[in-house]
């Protein structure tokens, strides 16, 4: 792939808005290799007071690499981390004082979930009685009183997550790290545990850095989210940002379901901007940033905003085709439509009892405003 | 070899074999057939000659022979130099085999084989060999005391042949591999995050290794010496050459018996005691290692 304006994207971003002026972790320019692989290429990233981030990236990213850096599991090639102030790229992981969870929870086997709770606490030298409080308390925190004396063999997949999450938090660590966690757990649990941790993590103030490849979670837990893709920061932004208007082709297509279309600019009037896509299809684009006429763009239109217009009825942009797949989602159904000038376009709409739903070849006719289809560089 | 880290793995694999879709052998009495050709060489092969040796400890209908091994000085104190002699060659095993395994388990894939050839090398070579190879490195005028000699270290020889310290350095040459798998394969077990878990809570290096890398590994250790004490326990051929003669364990004892005094009868009885003593060991061990896993 030809490199891609994400530097642009990602720096008109407004994340000093969010973070403050001093976050409590800085990352910058976090560069690293494995023999000819590049796992990470001059990243900056950094996590605000009480703010939960989320790096959100397909597997082979680099996400985690930057989270064991951060931990200190491994030694970066270039750049810096900056945890309150002190420089700890290089400090050992013992002496950071961050809390992990890790993603098959590494609950010490061989220790009872007291003995695993209180393991950073002895690890500190706090007194015995100092320690026993605190393990109870945490074991409350978590919804798991009681338990002391099970093994970790000996509890489910969310219990064993609780205990994780509890040995993180008992030491009041600064900052706590989240490997995709929740990947082990069915959906329901999933859900309610993802849930509890932003309450926690809220409850106790602890700023979190989260990494995931599932973006609905990201989407679910996360103050700002960081999509990351081939070592590199594709965008940081806010998630209804991030959805909203994606800084680039893989931030479209990877967060959400994206129709993108490639298309060339043929006239620019202030915000409005008349493009036209393969097969001579006219589009119209309002309040994108500006462009120059014939460069080429992608047009991303999420599911929903395309709506089935009647007879007669008019959009701004209006495209034909047939039904050529119907998926039933409960709430929703989802069209694959078969265009007149070709491709394909996905849309999602609500599940009404009071409206006939459309059969496989069916021809529908759909349209959507200018305002609703969202512009980036083809590149 | 029965040792409980062993056990396990046969119990495992055979549940998965009995998952398999299609069974090699059908009905009931399947496991029962597999089982019989085992059992018949077994049972010719070991249970005949014990059951003999038992007869035979027991001539007449009396318990002389192990009176005689029990009460007089000489061979409880031979019993006693056997087993003061594998519990050193054992922990030695295991203070060399720790570090060996450690880096085995750590190691590439490259380094990994030279050294699972370096270590098999000797399980290679004919123990006799090895022996003699040992004589020659370890004699009076061996290679190793003229070293010592030759670069000032030592005055006088070190006398390393026949005494126990040659014993000791020529058993745990042959056991090393017996005591080095077990812990490797123990070490593979363990799942890294462990270990970067008890870092990130706060562990430095040496309560990483004592709470968390030897609990875990435990299990390995445990066979290890198992396999390494029971094995040494009726060592013959390194402690005959090595010891000289002046180093008499039982098994030692038990061929001298034999061969020079032809006294089948109370040979037995020494080799029934052995016996007896490497059973208690073993399910010594296995107690131990059981309350380690529940």
């Amino acid at each position: 792939m030809p490199p891609r304006d994400a530097a642009a994207g990602t720096t008109s971003q407004p994340q000093a808005a969010v973070s403050g002026p001093a976050p409590l972790l800085g990352a910058q320019g976090v560069a690293k290799t494995y023999g000819s692989v590049t796992a990470l290429e001059s990243v900056d990233v950094s996590v605000g007071d009480g703010e939960i981030l989320t790096i959100l990236g397909p597997s082979g990213s680099g996400k985690t690499t930057l989270l064991k850096i951060v931990a200190g599991f491994e030694l970066p090639d270039a750049g810096s981390v900056v945890l309150g102030g002190q420089d700890i790229t290089y400090a050992s992981p013992a002496a950071r004082g961050i809390g992990m969870v890790f993603q098959n929870y590494a609950l010490f086997p061989h220790m009872k979930v007291a003995d695993n709770i209180a393991f950073p606490l002895e690890m500190r030298r706090v007194g015995r009685d100092e320690i026993r409080r605190r393990v109870g308390e945490a074991l409350e925190l978590v919804g798991l009183a009681g338990y002391d004396a099970r093994l970790p063999r000996q509890l489910s997949g969310g219990q064993q997550q609780r205990v994780a999450l509890a040995r993180a938090i008992v030491f009041r660590p600064r900052l706590l790290l989240l490997d995709e966690p929740f990947g082990a757990l069915d959906r329901k649990l999933r859900e309610q545990m993802q849930l509890e941790v932003k309450r926690l993590q809220r409850q106790l103030g602890i700023a979190a850095l989260f990494v995931t490849h599932d973006q609905e979670e990201a989407l679910v837990l996360s103050d700002r989210i960081a999509v990351m893709s081939r070592g590199r920061i594709e965008q940081i932004a806010l998630p209804a940002e991030i959805y909203a208007r994606p800084a680039n082709r893989f931030v479209a297509d990877f967060i959400g379901e994206s129709n993108i279309f490639r298309a060339r600019v043929t006239a620019v009037h202030g915000d409005r901007l008349e493009a036209e896509c393969e097969g001579q299809v006219k589009a119209v684009v309002r309040g994108a940033t500006p462009r120059r006429g014939g460069s080429d763009i992608a047009l991303v239109i999420r599911p929903e905003a395309p709506r089935r217009l009647d007879d007669g009825e008019t959009a701004e942009n209006i495209m034909t085709g047939t039904v050529a797949e119907v998926i039933y989602l409960g709430d929703a159904v989802k069209y694959v439509l078969r265009l007149e000038q070709g491709g394909e376009l996905v849309v999602r709409w609500p599940y009404l009892q009071s409206r006939r739903t459309l059969g496989v070849g069916e021809p529908v006719r759909v349209g959507w405003a200018g305002d609703l289809v969202h512009v980036v560089d083809w590149n | 070899m029965m040792v409980p880290a062993h056990d396990r793995m046969t119990a495992s694999s055979v549940t998965r074999a009995s998952r398999l879709a299609v069974p090699i052998l059908r009905g009931e009495h399947a496991p029962l057939l597999v089982g019989v050709v085992p059992l018949i060489f077994l049972g010719v092969l070991f249970l005949l000659p014990v059951a003999q040796l038992l007869a035979m400890s027991v001539e007449g209908g009396s318990f002389a022979h192990f009176e005689k091994a029990l009460a007089t000085k000489l061979y409880v104190d031979v019993f006693f130099d056997t087993l003061v002699i594998a519990a050193t060659v054992t922990s030695i095993s295991l203070v060399l085999a720790y570090p060996v395994a450690y880096v085995l388990s750590t190691a590439s894939p490259r380094w990994l084989l030279v050294g699972l050839i370096f270590l098999m090398l000797p399980f290679w070579t004919s123990i006799l060999v090895r022996t003699y190879a040992w004589m020659i490195l370890l004699g009076r005028n061996g290679l190793l005391n003229q070293a010592l000699l030759g670069s000032g270290l030592a005055h006088t020889p070190v006398p390393l042949l026949y005494n126990t310290t040659g014993v000791l350095i020529g058993m745990v040459h042959v056991l090393l591999p017996y005591m080095v798998f077990p812990i490797y394969s123990a070490m593979l077990r363990v799942e890294p995050d462990l270990l970067r878990a008890a870092q990130g809570l706060g562990a430095p290096g040496i309560q990483v290794l004592r709470r968390v890398y030897l609990p875990l590994t435990m299990p390995g250790v445990i066979a290890g010496c198992s396999l390494v004490f029971i094995l040494s326990l009726g060592f013959y051929i390194t402690p005959a050459l090595l010891g000289g003669g002046r180093v008499i364990m039982i098994a030692v004892l038990i061929e001298q018996q034999v061969r020079q005094f032809l006294e089948w009868g109370f040979a037995s009885a020494l080799s029934i005691i052995l016996l007896v003593a490497a059973v208690l060991f073993y399910l010594l061990m296995n107690v131990l290692g059981g309350e380690r896993t529940t």
